[in-house]
């Protein structure tokens, strides 16, 4: 068999979605739908970014599609005034990817939680990542079963006490980025849910983004895993954890150093990385962060551990890659333009006889 | 059969009239049985037989060599009338190994053809399936049929002499020495296996030229040995006017899905995991790109049937293709396509089951999980094509009611349903109707307002809208929640979740479906047999051999499980016996007794091959006699 060169341009994330005629807000993409977490979820955080980030890409309301699991998070398309479905646990991206497959004028997007991707959904997520159908997956990664009142996650640190491990949790959690990144993905983000502009950039660069994007958004639970991730998000501790990634920036972070921002830096060690002070290193072994550098890409994920001691936010990897859907197309129309659909001919075949009167 | 044969005078054979026969190929899997029937079946098509096939083979790709595990079958019945079945017995078994003998030759009847490749009676082959003596060296085969041993292996190596292919390469041709010998047997036309060997191995000549001269030695061998001294002729069928193909169900099925696509403008999205017995219709799709149809080989059962739904949603005819142990992983995404009421084709070729069963063998065991298999009142249409040509109307049909009434459709088709094949009588395209998938374009809030209701029902239908993303002004969202009736919000309301399981149940139970029709030639009779799916022509081949006998027997057919024809209660009110013989344990006998409060007796046989006409003929003829099966 030969291959089809299928001369796929490269293309934007966005490409083909039809622009919108007139300029639209926040309010534009509210439903009238009652939003109904808990007071305190981090989901009403993410839920403002996206209202103000959608009108952002500049595409048509209509043409934007949300599609989601089960679990707190999945409830999000309800809130959002574009077509959307709330499906059934960790399927979304099964579903996502026929939409996406079928209708390349859309730009779909997939709400899902760290039980409903990781757990149920495991496997839907890593053969959405690995063909790299044009989709937008955001993580809300809460580290906790919210919707059915507080049970252990797949992203749960070991030793965590939960209605469903009195003793504590015996289970190794994944880490979701290292996950998406051995998955082939082409996107893989991270940010928290009350860094707005943070969470924005993120979100921003995956749209743009042609292939599956993947973005881990840390985000509290008030009532089952209440300050989660509290350290990372006051002050000075916060500041010595998070390590916030630019592409083509030396990797530093912390408080200001003599020559510039970032007391610490991340440096090579062996096959990984570590963390060191700036002023104990010299500046060429400091580490300059690039997207498309699959290995550093995977380091810089083993540095976050569950006790987000470190904690890398910002893209972790950003590479173009044929898309899934695209190719598929591609062979579609291919084969339309060669060969004319004849039904008649199909049916016949090219063995028939003819019982004459 | 034999009160027509007549001896024709010839002057080098005896040729000999028959109004239908029966062939089985019998052999090792490696062996090429199932292409040996393939091009005899051809090759009787293009002759202009009815005919029906029943290949049957091993769930295993190369069972070891030699054994009876490993034999795999292909049993054509051709005649010069319309037939039902692939035939109960053999009037003649090929049997390439002993193996294939002893599997086989319990079905055929005494006085038949048995037509031996010695080359493999060695006696380690032999033992191996447990021969103490070589059944061909006394007169335990002799003294029953009419053997004809041939060393095929020998004879095909002899004829490939010069070609330059090594002994094993050789021997490997020794199926077309044996379709050779039977095409000249029964006067088979050779043209097109000869043309399709040429294509086949268009990138190994030598290998074409060798299965044609293999082909055609065991032509010349039947022609030129004194041992055959009879040859067959069956004249062709006299069959409706009309284009006839061969097709079997899995390609019919295929042709349908994309046909519908045509009728309905919709592209066609089939998501689909590979399963037995119906991968090759995800096989036969992927291959007609050209009419708009793309595949989607996913990465589970549940993405293919969710990749469907999403590209259903999205405004495309979804389909996904399974079978028994598929269609219980799809369960809960059919149930949010129930609740969703989107468009949404499922097809299960059933098989053996439970959990992974016979996969290669044919059951009709998955109704009741097709009628009832999800959490909640979750009702679906059901259809079930009754033959391999008919797999394409139901297809049709099927699509039909999943566009028209917004709902997933399961199709039941079977085993032998799908690898079965018969002529098929092609329909003129321009005969078949459309399908309007009438998309929602403007807002239909009842109050007069600009907004858009997803479950504002059609009052003739009770469908709901189809509003496709990238429609202005309609954006909703609708997912597994139970949403308020009209509006499709969500809602807890006790009142509006009864009266959303009603509708739900109403808009199915609404769906219009034609009435069962009666064969009840006399109108006299008293037994009435029905049937579903793949059991139509063994039900009508027994009832025709009752009728010969000058008995009375109706025989009505359920195309339809879900709802059920409307008149079907008078229908089963008017016989004093109904009986419903099937291919599991009664489930369709039950739920016609819990829907009519009828005593429709159950006649079941879950062993994995077809009903024969004989022991239908039996049934009937016993309760006739007023004996309970």
């Amino acid at each position: 068999m030969t291959t089809i060169d299928l001369g796929l341009p490269q293309l934007g994330g966005l490409d083909g979605v039809p622009t919108a005629e007139d300029t639209q807000t926040a309010k534009d993409f509210a439903s009238d739908q009652e939003v109904r977490w808990c007071p305190g979820c981090g989901d009403y955080a993410v839920l403002a970014a996206v209202r103000q980030f959608l009108p952002t890409l500049g595409i048509k309301r209509e043409n934007t599609v949300f599609v989601s699991g089960i679990g707190c998070s999945s409830r999000f398309p309800y809130y959002l005034n574009t077509y959307g479905m709330h499906s059934i646990h960790g399927r979304a991206p099964a579903i996502a990817t026929g939409l996406a497959v079928t209708r390349p004028d859309l730009s779909v997007w997939v709400v899902t939680g760290d039980g409903d991707a990781l757990s149920i959904g495991g496997n839907h997520l890593i053969h959405a990542l690995r063909r790299n159908v044009n989709l937008k997956i955001l993580l809300f990664n809460n580290r906790i079963y919210g919707l059915t009142k507080g049970q252990y996650s797949p992203t749960s640190e070991v030793g965590k006490v939960t209605k469903s491990t009195p003793l504590g949790s015996v289970d190794h959690p994944f880490n979701p980025v290292s996950l998406a990144l051995g998955a082939e993905a082409t996107f893989v983000g991270r940010a928290l849910d009350s860094d707005r502009a943070g969470l924005t950039a993120v979100l921003g660069a995956a749209a743009a983004h042609r292939g599956t994007a993947l973005v881990e958004i840390f985000q509290d639970c008030p009532i089952f895993n209440d300050g989660a991730f509290d350290v990372l998000r006051k002050g000075d501790e916060a500041a010595e954890r998070l390590i916030h990634l630019t592409h083509g920036e030396p990797i530093r972070f912390g408080p200001a150093a003599e020559d510039g921002p970032g007391a610490y830096a991340v440096v090579q060690e062996g096959f990984g990385l570590r963390v060191a002070k700036t002023d104990e290193v010299d500046p060429s072994q400091v580490v300059v962060h690039d997207a498309g550098d699959h290995e550093l890409a995977f380091a810089l994920s083993r540095l976050s551990d569950q006790d987000l001691t470190h904690t890398v936010i910002g893209i972790f990897r950003d590479v173009a890659r044929t898309t899934y859907d695209d190719a598929t197309r591609a062979q579609v129309d291919h084969e339309r333009k060669t060969r004319t659909p004849n039904l008649q001919g199909l049916l016949n075949g090219r063995d028939t006889w003819t019982v004459a009167g | 059969m034999t009160s027509s044969d007549t001896a024709v005078d010839q002057p080098t054979e005896q040729v000999i009239k028959k109004d239908r026969v029966v062939i089985r190929f019998a052999g090792d899997s490696g062996d090429g049985m199932q292409l040996t029937g393939d091009r005899f079946t051809s090759a009787t098509a293009a002759f202009g037989n009815d005919l029906s096939t029943l290949p049957n083979f091993p769930a295993e790709i190369r069972a070891p060599a030699g054994t009876l595990p490993g034999v795999s079958s292909f049993q054509l019945h051709f005649a010069n009338y319309d037939i039902l079945t692939p035939g109960d017995r053999p009037d003649v078994l090929v049997a390439m190994n002993p193996a294939a003998l002893k599997a086989n030759v319990a079905d055929l009847p005494a006085g038949g053809v048995l037509v031996v490749n010695t080359d493999e009676f060695t006696k380690r082959n032999l033992t191996k399936v447990g021969y103490a003596a070589d059944p061909l060296q006394d007169d335990t085969l002799t003294e029953q049929y009419q053997v004809h041993p041939v060393a095929m292996a020998t004879l095909t190596r002899g004829a490939l002499a010069g070609t330059g292919l090594s002994k094993k390469d050789a021997e490997r041709s020794k199926n077309m020495f044996a379709l050779g010998l039977l095409s000249w047997m029964y006067h088979r036309p050779h043209e097109g296996t000869e043309r399709f060997l040429r294509e086949k191995f268009a990138r190994r000549p030598d290998i074409a030229e060798a299965n044609i001269l293999a082909f055609r030695a065991g032509h010349a061998y039947g022609e030129t040995t004194e041992a055959f001294a009879v040859t067959y002729e069956v004249a062709p069928a006299r069959l409706d006017v009309g284009t006839y193909r061969q097709i079997t169900g899995n390609t019919a099925l295929s042709y349908g899905i994309i046909a519908a696509g045509q009728l309905s403008g919709l592209p066609v999205f089939l998501g689909s995991y590979p399963i037995t017995p119906a991968s090759d219709i995800l096989h036969e799709l992927s291959k007609h790109k050209a009419f708009g149809v793309t595949t989607f080989q996913a990465e589970d059962e549940i993405s293919g049937v969710g990749s469907a739904l999403g590209a259903a949603f999205g405004g495309a005819l979804g389909v996904t293709t399974t079978s028994g142990p598929g269609v219980a992983l799809k369960s809960e995404t059919i149930g949010l396509a129930v609740t969703l009421e989107l468009p949404l084709l499922i097809i299960d070729v059933q098989r053996g089951g439970p959990s992974t069963g016979l996969p290669t063998k044919t059951e009709q065991a998955d109704l009741l999980q097709a009628m009832f298999g999800r959490n909640g009142e979750a009702p679906v249409p059901i259809i079930a094509p009754r033959s391999p040509a008919d797999c394409f109307d139901a297809a049709l049909e099927a699509v039909r009611i999943a566009v028209t009434y917004r709902t997933p459709v399961m199709l039941l088709s079977d085993g032998s349903l799908a690898n079965g094949s018969e002529p098929w009588k092609v329909p003129s395209v321009d005969t078949l109707t459309s399908i309007d998938p009438g998309f929602a374009t403007e807002p239909n809030a009842p109050d007069g307002t600009d907004e858009f209701w997803p479950y504002l029902r059609d009052s003739d239908t009770l469908a709901r809208p189809w509003a496709v993303p990238g429609t202005k002004g309609l954006e909703h969202r609708i997912g597994g929640l139970e949403k308020a009736d009209g509006r499709g919000s969500i809602s807890y309301d006790p009142d509006n979740h009864d009266r959303m399981v009603r509708l739900r149940a109403a808009k199915i139970d609404g769906i219009r479906v034609p009435d069962v029709t009666v064969d009840d030639p006399s109108g006299d009779a008293e037994l009435l047999v029905v049937g579903w799916g793949s059991t139509f022509g063994p039900i009508g081949a027994g009832a025709r051999r009752v009728r010969a006998l000058g008995r009375e027997v109706a025989t009505a057919h359920l195309r339809h499980l879900n709802p059920l024809p409307a008149n079907l209660g008078d229908v089963l009110a008017r016989y004093r016996t109904v009986v419903v013989p099937e291919m599991n344990l009664g489930q369709l006998s039950m739920l016609l007794r819990a829907r009519y409060l009828v005593d429709a007796k159950s006649y079941t046989k879950v062993s994995g091959l077809p009903f024969k006409a004989e022991e239908l003929q039996d049934l009937f003829l016993r309760l006739l006699d007023g004996v309970q099966p």
